[in-house]
């Protein structure tokens, strides 16, 4: 077998957002993960994005709702405007919820599906509602990859921001499983994460990251103090990215990307007023 | 972008399992839409049904992710002589030096359904369902991996209708960086409740076999597929991706933009990261739905951007709207076009939509295809269109 020949880009992360229950929005998460505060100890309702209208807001599924609560966060945290990004959206499981009510509708009134939920049931329902509510035309996709959906999600945004020479949104979320799928594929909670990355430095500009995939199983875990903050949701594997971002000390994250394939990124700060890359 | 060659591709779909019996459907005409026969209370529509889906046996090491959907996944992974050629590049190149993008909309979804049909008392599912990889929307991704055992980037792709040309764009995109030296690009989507009963609320179902560009077409007929492409840098044969181009309409969530916007954005961003311009077209296969709205935007877009001499057509009238895999699907079929010097023709339209141009076709025509373009577009507004040659330049 020929030996790898993964090559080593440079990529900026100019805007960050994350939503838990118990650590709701980028700023108290930010500090929590730091370990400079506690979470709350009562867990946060469900977001209500304002880019939805006031009707829509109510109705939107549980994964509309997370998923344009952290991409608004991200672009407003980047000074983003999001008609300019490409995105990536992504989520293990889509939205359990929905999938829960078409299978129970299906086994026993299949002609009353609501053409509504059905439309809502696709992958890509959160990525269309964001681009209908922003007006964004440039390309979205929608991927899962079960436990490395993160990870690939992550890579995608990455190789999209050095393909296209452009900034790229990635959202990644998962919500709560309901009824008999739970146990097939569980998730606890709801949790929205969201980045952006860019192919050159900005103003803005939070950390640079080297990035690469490499051969291997070592997975970075969380800090144990943090990791119950999302145990149990379906997207909990994206949290080592965020400790990194909050914690802002250089170091080397990997995420799965398959059973033996990882993503590695070196994060790097800036130092004081001088550090930044522009 | 830089061209990249398809050395091998393979396809299962009603309207024929592997190339030459696809090939031969194609020439002959013969459709392959059936009235719907799928599930216990079977709505009044025509259906894309592969036969024999229900007869596979998948070998023992893949039981974990059984379902319809992995069954046809393997019909196309083991028709055309795919299975080897994948496996061989996979030991050329190394195991993790080959990325697989799966494009799909509703997966192993199906299985899901049976469970919650065949629930126990207790409200647990039967034993025989109990597997998670079974469940979730990356099933098929998954099973493919294990079917082939690659260790590289493993990814589903689930935007409805585009995902399995998005699956092309992707995958070029992790070859040109150098994440990976090959890949192989699936679709695959197997009929469901989900999707009869879900398009049957939507009211965009046909009772007859659809009749894409009809005038008085009456809505979609539901198919479904599995097929698989191997991209490479260079080969000694097969034809060409010489573009991708993607767009969102920003408009709603399961109708076109009325001006069809988003697909003039992914037509003209394919023709840009090809470096060519629509007069270099030969053949359009067209998303062509038969849904009212798609057909009479899609037959505007065309009519504008094309010379009348450009020939386009649906095959959906062969295949059904293969979702997920209906971006694979006509990629195949343009290759059949360029190899076999034809165009297909709008298999059961009569009378043209007034809004259709000169380039839409109803029947078969010999031509020779050396550039051809494929349009896929999704629910949420995602478009793909995806540019093939013949040889890697027009």
């Amino acid at each position: 077998m020929p030996e790898s020949m993964a090559p080593r880009y440079t990529a900026f992360v100019d805007g960050v957002a994350f939503w838990a229950p118990r650590i709701p929005g980028w700023t108290v998460a930010r500090s929590v993960l730091r370990g400079e505060s506690e979470a709350q100890a009562q867990p946060a309702p469900r977001p209500a994005p304002g880019l939805l209208a006031p009707t829509e807001r109510r109705r939107a599924p549980d994964t509309v709702a997370i998923a344009l609560e952290v991409a608004v966060g991200a672009c407003e945290n980047a000074g983003a405007d999001p008609r300019e990004l490409a995105s990536v959206f992504a989520c293990t499981e889509g939205d359990l919820a929905i999938t829960d009510y078409m299978s129970e509708t299906l086994a026993h009134t299949p002609t009353l599906i609501s053409p509504t939920r059905f439309h809502n049931s696709v992958h890509n329902a959160a990525a269309g509602y964001w681009t209908i509510g922003t007006g964004c035309m440039r390309p979205y996709t929608a991927l899962s990859a079960h436990r490395y959906t993160f990870g690939e999600g992550l890579l995608e945004a990455l190789v999209q921001a050095e393909s296209n020479g452009r900034a790229t949104l990635l959202v990644a979320y998962d919500i709560e499983s309901r009824g008999p799928l739970a146990t097939m594929a569980p998730s606890r909670g709801i949790v929205g994460a969201a980045v952006i990355v860019t192919p050159t430095a900005g103003a803005r500009s939070l950390a640079r990251i080297g990035w690469s995939t490499a051969r291997g199983t070592e997975r970075t875990a969380p800090l144990p103090r943090n990791a119950e903050l999302v145990a149990g949701n379906a997207m909990a594997a994206c949290l080592p990215l965020f400790e990194a971002m909050a914690i802002e000390e250089d170091r080397t994250v990997r995420l799965g990307l398959s059973p033996s394939l990882s993503l590695e990124i070196h994060f790097d700060f800036p130092t004081g007023n001088e550090g930044r890359w522009s | 972008m830089k061209p990249l060659r398809v050395t091998s591709h393979s396809i299962a779909c009603a309207a024929g399992i592997g190339l030459p019996a696809l090939s031969a459907a194609l020439r002959n005409a013969a459709s392959g839409l059936r009235p719907n026969d799928f599930g216990e209370s079977p709505l009044a529509t025509w259906i894309g049904r592969v036969s024999g889906v229900e007869d596979v046996r998948l070998p023992g090491h893949l039981l974990e992710w059984d379902c319809r959907n992995s069954r046809l996944a393997w019909m196309g992974l083991t028709s055309d002589g795919f299975l080897e050629r994948a496996v061989a590049a996979r030991d050329r190149y190394g195991a993790d030096r080959v990325a697989l993008v799966l494009g799909t909309s509703t997966s192993s979804i199906g299985a899901t359904e049976e469970a919650y049909r065949r629930l126990l008392p207790d409200g647990q599912y039967p034993e025989d369902l109990r597997h998670p990889m079974a469940h979730t929307p990356h099933s098929t991704g998954d099973f493919v991996r294990a079917a082939l055992d690659l260790e590289g980037v493993v990814v589903t792709v689930g935007t409805a209708c585009s995902s399995s040309a998005k699956a092309f764009a992707q995958a070029e995109r992790l070859m040109r960086l150098g994440i990976a030296d090959a890949a192989i690009v699936g679709g695959v989507d197997s009929l469901c409740g989900s999707v009869l009963f879900g398009f049957n609320s939507l009211e965009l179902v046909s009772p007859e076999p659809c009749r894409p560009f009809d005038v008085s077409r009456r809505g979609i007929s539901i198919g479904e597929a599995g097929s698989f492409a191997l991209l490479e840098r260079d080969g000694e044969q097969g034809p060409w991706l010489l573009g991708h181009g993607e767009s969102s309409d920003a408009h709603h969530m399961s109708s076109p933009h009325p001006q069809g916007l988003g697909a003039r954005l992914a037509i003209e961003a394919a023709f840009e990261s090809a470096g060519l311009t629509p007069d270099v077209v030969d053949y359009i296969n067209l998303h062509g739905t038969a849904s009212q709205r798609n057909d009479e935007v899609e037959a505007r877009v065309v009519a504008d951007l094309f010379p009348a001499a450009t020939r386009a057509s649906s095959t959906k009238g062969w295949t059904g709207h293969t979702l997920g895999a209906a971006g694979i699907v006509e990629a195949v079929i343009t290759f059949l076009a360029m190899e076999g010097g034809f165009v297909p023709g709008t298999l059961n339209a009569q009378e043209l939509d007034p809004a259709c141009g000169p380039q839409v076709r109803l029947s078969n025509e010999p031509a020779d295809v050396r550039v051809a373009l494929s349009n896929s577009f999704g629910f949420g507004g995602s478009n793909c269109a995806l540019l093939f040659g013949r040889d890697t330049h027009a």
